[in-house]
């Protein structure tokens, strides 16, 4: 059935046409790939009464992913929480705020599972055996657990001095990590030249059109679960800027669709830490030029990409929706991460307290409107990240095994700020 | 002389090599050259004088960008690279 509604590659540039195949730029003039859809044939097998049968993962959406037939990796991805978040909403003085939970994204907790079960489901349509990938983290894991799933052999390329949990998890699946002395940018030019020369399918590389669709499923879960609506503001963390770009083309795309009950109005919030903010800078400054970082520095590993493919993309999306692009050190990151887990017992990644800690700016300087609708974009999974918090929280306290002594140390805690009679703050509607 | 990569869609461009020896003494006159010998290689990397924006090109292991951009001088032996700029993330 899905066979025509894929119709080919494009530039995005001077929009030349290519047959599906694992390129990512054009050979005329560099230009960025992008899948073409029949969008007149999805809409008549895309409609909210067909989903009403489909099963809750990304591949529901099936007619607007890039794939021609069934999905034969990553199957279980998707359909992750969209958490109506009342007490933090309360601390931050929203009145409607949602947090879209990928930490807890199957199998490798975070929302590379969705690109990546695109990518490599495409993989195995063109014939690849191997895969591969350029990684600060998430992905690597990814690739390497949905490789495993699928029999395909993978070559993950990190840069050296990523946090155990990342690296640990991906060795774990039995894929090939090597680890690059340098920062991603120079994994990501290796894997450039690696992809093609040996013909091998690298999920961020030759198969990057069709692996950068797989994040538009977060936009349209998003939007269903706000029952057929765009969110007045989404702030999404920005790496390489693919992400924030395609939540907003999902929207679009449902709108176009006729799916939506209002038509899409979202103001697209980008969020980088300050030791690698190239995007944001370039936002903040007014510049169409997005200036590299040469040497990032931050504890936001996975955000940790001096010279974004998407840059350019993601500042001319947030200028034109009426966004804006904030950065935060590594202190209000830490406590970003810290407040999300008290308020809504969600431990996310570095990233997460990335995203957390521009939105409380973004609300600061008055740019996120309180009463709007607002989601949060959690892309990964606090565990993998330990090493950030090490040596920052309370440590346990250790007590002999008496009565007397737990009596001592409860008498010693003060009471907590955040918790409120009846275990939830009064007002909060989750 | 310097060695040139050629990114592997863009060899038909380039006379089916992968990387071609070409003598210049910065990074700007090397893909001159390049561009003369090849001028449907020229036309694909440069708008006008300037490298088109999703065209990174390394000298050895460094983005041009972090040193001296098409002014970047260039010594024998060293390998000049041109690497699309549209991956990752």
């Amino acid at each position: 059935m899905s066979a025509e509604l894929v119709t080919g590659l494009q530039c995005r540039l001077c929009g030349k046409r290519y047959p599906k195949k694992a390129l990512n730029f054009c050979t005329e003039d560099f230009g960025p790939l992008e899948v073409a859809y029949d969008y007149e044939a999805a809409a008549r097998t895309l409609t909210r009464s067909a989903l009403v049968a489909r099963p809750r993962t990304m591949w529901r959406y099936k007619e607007l992913l890039p794939i021609d037939g069934e999905p034969t990796v990553g199957q279980h991805v998707g359909g992750t929480p969209l958490i109506r978040a009342g007490r933090l909403a309360r601390v931050l003085g929203l009145r409607e705020l949602y947090l879209k939970n990928d930490a807890v994204n199957h199998p490798s907790l975070s929302f590379k599972d969705r690109v990546v079960a695109v990518a490599l489901s495409k993989a195995v349509e063109l014939g690849f055996q191997t895969v591969g990938c350029a990684s600060t983290g998430n992905l690597a894991g990814s690739v390497a657990a949905n490789a495993a799933a699928a029999g395909l052999e993978a070559y993950v390329l990190i840069p050296d001095g990523l946090e155990q949990g990342k690296v640990l998890g991906a060795t774990i699946y039995g894929a090939r990590v090597i680890a690059v002395q340098g920062n991603y940018d120079h994994v990501n030019r290796l894997c450039s030249q690696i992809a093609f020369r040996y013909g091998w399918g690298f999920v961020n590389v030759n198969l990057r059109p069709y692996y950068a669709e797989g994040s538009k499923s977060m936009g349209f879960e998003i939007a269903e679960d706000l029952g057929w609506r765009a969110p007045d503001h989404v702030v999404a963390p920005m790496a390489g800027g693919s992400l924030i770009g395609k939540i907003y083309k999902a929207f679009r795309e449902f709108e176009r669709l006729d799916l939506l009950e209002a038509p899409v109005r979202t103001r697209m919030f980008g969020a980088q830490a300050t030791g690698c903010n190239p995007i944001s800078a370039t936002v903040k400054s007014g510049s169409s030029r997005v200036k590299p970082i040469r040497h990032p520095d931050t504890i936001a590993k996975s955000l940790a990409i001096g010279d974004p493919a998407d840059g350019y993309f993601a500042s001319k999306l947030i200028g034109e929706t009426g966004g804006w692009s904030e950065d935060v050190d590594d202190e209000a990151i830490v406590d970003a991460m810290t407040l999300l887990a008290e308020t809504e017992g969600i431990w996310a990644e570095t990233a997460g307290g990335v995203t957390l800690a521009v939105a409380m700016k973004l609300i600061e300087q008055g740019k996120i409107d309180r009463d709007g609708s607002t989601v949060l974009c959690i892309t990964g999974n606090g565990l993998k990240t330990q090493e950030a918090l090490i040596g920052k929280l309370a440590r346990p306290v250790v007590i002999e095994p008496t009565l007397e002594a737990f009596e001592n140390v409860v008498e010693s805690y003060a009471p907590s700020p955040l918790v409120s009679a009846g275990g939830v703050l009064a007002g909060s509607s989750a | 002389m310097a060695t040139v990569r050629i990114p592997t869609p863009l060899r038909p461009h380039a006379g089916g090599q992968d990387k071609v020896e070409t003598a210049g003494a910065t990074v700007g006159e090397i893909l001159a050259n390049l561009g003369t010998a090849f001028p449907a290689l020229r036309e694909r990397l440069f708008d006008g004088a300037e490298l088109r924006r999703f065209v990174n090109v390394y000298l050895n292991n460094e983005d041009i960008r972090y040193l001296d951009d098409l002014a970047t001088p260039v010594a024998e032996n060293d390998e000049v690279s041109i690497i699309p700029a549209v991956a990752g993330g």
